[in-house]
């Protein structure tokens, strides 16, 4: 039998300017299918998020001018807000839509552009902020460099400080 | 209120000389002279950079013995660090279990 590569390979998160994000990722599906797990309100409810939360989807119009709306509910209650506007729907190739996430500044425009190679389909999410500070903000600690290695320090000294 | 805690300190570190103070500082105290001396700028624009990150709630200043010296304070940068990780997580966890569901349909219309 042939040894299945089983080991999920991260999304790849990159900054291609000043205000926007890419993460790209290759899913082994054919484009229709992994196209209808974005816009198909049944199947998004079953990925979308970290599995210790509960989604809720409120409102998912999918087509232009369409609101969508969903809330992740963690363990302890606490209730993740996002909602937008679907403004393109280009079956299954793209999806353009405007992401707010309620407590974080900023509305973002994400477009998803789905591109099938050999069965297998790639999704491309560009992630545009209003501006540099948001953005840069988000990632500064992660992945830039100077602060990461400075966060196992941080954590101690958060330990001692508070 | 949480939503300009996070605004004043992605601004404050949007700027690469205040993101290498704050590194620097994450190893601890450390005077204005000190913070000064690896970077390529002059005393005055470190003195902006550090009025910054005091008005941001990152910095705390104090005056000893002639000297200034300048501390972390991490809370609010942890809250936007802790934010950062969970973009990677957010979506690396999203994506696995679209990985099963797309071989569930999958299967399912074979």
């Amino acid at each position: 039998m042939k040894a299945s590569q089983s080991i999920s390979k991260p999304a790849v998160i990159t900054t291609p300017n000043d205000t926007e994000i890419r993460i790209e990722r290759t899913f082994d599906a054919p484009r229709d299918l992994v196209f209808r797990a974005y816009t198909d309100a049944k199947l998004l409810s079953q990925w979308m998020g970290p599995r210790k939360y509960k989604m809720t989807i409120e409102q998912m119009d999918v087509r232009p001018g369409g609101r969508w709306q969903f809330t992740h509910i963690d363990t302890d209650g606490t209730k993740y807000g996002f909602h937008g506007e679907y403004r393109e729907i280009v079956r299954p190739e793209r999806i353009v839509q405007t992401w707010n996430f309620e407590g974080m500044p900023g509305e973002s425009l994400q477009t998803a552009l789905f591109q099938e190679h050999n069965g297998r389909t790639t999704v491309t999410s560009i992630v545009k902020f209003e501006r540099k500070e948001h953005r840069d903000g988000m990632l500064a600690s992660n992945m830039e460099s100077g602060l990461n290695e400075g966060y196992d320090r941080l954590d101690e000294l958060l330990r001692t400080v508070h | 209120m949480k939503d300009d805690t996070l605004s004043a300190t992605f601004q404050a570190v949007a700027d690469p000389t205040r993101r290498t103070i704050l590194a620097r500082l994450a190893q601890g105290e450390a005077t204005v002279q000190e913070l000064a001396e690896p970077l390529p700028i002059s005393q005055p624009a470190v003195s902006k950079h550090l009025k910054v990150l005091e008005r941001a709630g990152l910095i705390e200043r104090r005056r000893e013995a002639q000297r200034h010296w300048c501390r972390l304070q991490a809370k609010p940068l942890q809250e936007v660090a802790v934010w950062a990780a969970e973009f990677q997580q957010y979506w690396d966890e999203s994506f696995e279990r679209l990985d099963e569901l797309l071989k569930k349909e999958k299967g399912s219309h074979q």
